[in-house]
């Protein structure tokens, strides 16, 4: 078995009266493609919030290649981790939101340019090449200088992967990357991420509701219901031969059959 | 006295209204700025006096105020002229009620430009620097263009603590020439230029600053 990037153990979550995660366990291996699926509320957008340190968790341990995510060793114990402690571990994660969340205020170029420069101190020049670069993956060479409301849905989306790529994450969270996006735009969006996969080079976790995209793309699905995975396999026998009543029930309702 | 005369005393009256006016705004939006990031950013005891200045200069009248800093400060060894204290006092009022309009503007910036900015690894004074408040930005113009007209109007309070403001010198012309309604239409017409040329100062600096911003809005 390959070392875990991501390793949840025993994790809990809750908000307010409402329990989330109660002794989450999970791993993820270094540039392997998990998809997650299943119903609303189940816990899988919280999965990658906790992991990109947009939620806190209530118990338990995360590990991010191999260091502790909400803890620090501190005078041999374990701690709640400093803001320095997060600002290091953050350097591991990228992440592209299901609403983009681009800074209007910013062209397409600055979107991704300016983490790059202010975070990681690279230069003016360095940071425009590589973005040139990324615009020109995702296929917006001609729109670094527009703003992000000038952008389609799918656009916009494509500049919120390179924005996520410009910072070099070794794991990327995606998290319904294509939900806000009219059905017609989705394919473009899905591209970009299909091509990535066949580099092999990210370990990618994505949150989705395409099925027929989570079984061509990833070498493991998770079916998670209620805040645990009911199910996980290899596509072809999740989306085949799921053994779990949740999963095919869950399954027939999506895919018609 | 000829129409000519009693326009150009007032005229000096309003130079002086916008004297104080120049100067009380900027300080103003200094105070709304400083108190306003402490309000949303500072820790719990800071909060505590952003919230005590608020509340205070909010919940007490102007011109008692203005009386205050004018007239019971010197008791306390702290003496300060006419115009400074009028400065003063408008510029701590008018710059707690922009302290709301600030705390709004940050508050209205979307949830998702905080996460995005959180998963791009940027620092908390990066964030608010360079993502939340160039947008909040664009959100402030507008109320603070009110509470600018709101200080113009303001002024005339500072004519009680022997400042010759555009107030001031109609209140002495109409004792003297008792021809009040040539007075006092001048002035409502002086007061109403300069609130007006606020106005479009701040529509300009709206359109300049929503850039980019503006078309399509910014729900994206």
């Amino acid at each position: 078995m390959k070392k875990p990037i991501i390793e949840f153990k025993n994790v809990q979550k809750r908000f307010g009266d409402t329990t989330i995660f109660n002794d989450f366990s999970f791993r993820v291996e270094e540039n392997e493609i998990v998809s997650i699926i299943g119903p609303s509320g189940s816990g899988k957008s919280t999965l990658l919030r906790i992991l990109m340190t947009l939620e806190g968790i209530d118990g338990g341990y995360i590990n991010v290649n191999g260091e502790s995510l909400w803890h620090m060793p501190w005078n041999g114990a374990y701690v709640p981790a400093s803001n320095k402690h997060l600002h290091k571990m953050r350097n591991h994660l990228g992440m592209v939101f299901q609403h983009f969340n681009l800074f209007p205020h910013m062209t397409v170029k600055r979107n991704i340019t300016e983490a790059p420069m202010r975070v990681k101190g690279l230069s003016r020049q360095e940071a425009e090449k590589a973005a040139d670069d990324l615009l020109e993956l995702v296929g917006l060479a001609d729109k670094a200088d527009s703003y992000p409301n000038d952008l389609s849905g799918g656009q916009k989306q494509r500049v919120g992967i390179a924005r996520a790529l410009a910072m070099r994450p070794s794991i990327l969270l995606l998290d319904e990357i294509t939900s806000a996006l009219d059905p017609e735009l989705v394919d473009e969006v899905l591209d970009v991420i299909r091509n990535l996969a066949k580099e092999q080079s990210f370990t990618m976790l994505l949150v989705t509701h395409e099925m027929y995209f989570a079984r061509e793309i990833s070498d493991r699905v998770c079916f998670f219901d209620n805040g645990a995975i009911v199910e996980e396999g290899k596509p072809e026998d999740i989306f085949t031969a799921p053994k779990e009543v949740r999963t095919k029930a869950f399954l027939n309702a999506y895919l018609g059959q | 006295m000829e129409f000519g005369e009693i326009v150009s005393v007032l005229l000096q009256g309003a130079i002086v209204t916008i004297k104080i006016v120049a100067m009380a705004l900027p300080l103003a939006a200094l105070m709304a700025f400083i108190f306003g990031l402490i309000r949303l950013y500072a820790p719990a005891p800071i909060k505590q006096i952003a919230v005590l200045y608020i509340e205070f200069f909010r919940g007490t009248s102007a011109l008692i105020q203005l009386y205050w800093i004018y007239f019971v400060l010197p008791f306390f060894g702290i003496s300060i002229d006419a115009m400074t204290a009028g400065v003063v006092a408008l510029g701590l009022n008018i710059g707690a009620y922009g302290t709301e309009v600030v705390r709004g503007a940050i508050q209205s910036v979307p949830k998702g430009q905080y996460e995005a900015s959180v998963a791009l690894n940027f620092t908390s004074t990066q964030r608010v620097w360079h993502i939340i408040l160039p947008q909040a930005l664009v959100n402030m113009i507008p109320p603070f263009g009110n509470l600018a007209i709101e200080l113009v109007k303001a002024t005339s309070l500072v004519s009680l603590i022997t400042i010759g403001d555009l107030t001031f010198k109609a209140k002495a012309l109409a004792d003297m020439t008792l021809q009040v309604g040539e007075i006092f239409g001048v002035v409502l017409v002086l007061y109403f230029l300069m609130a007006q040329c606020l106005s479009l100062f701040f529509r300009y600096l709206e359109k300049r600053l929503s850039r980019g911003l503006g078309r399509g809005g910014i729900d994206q």
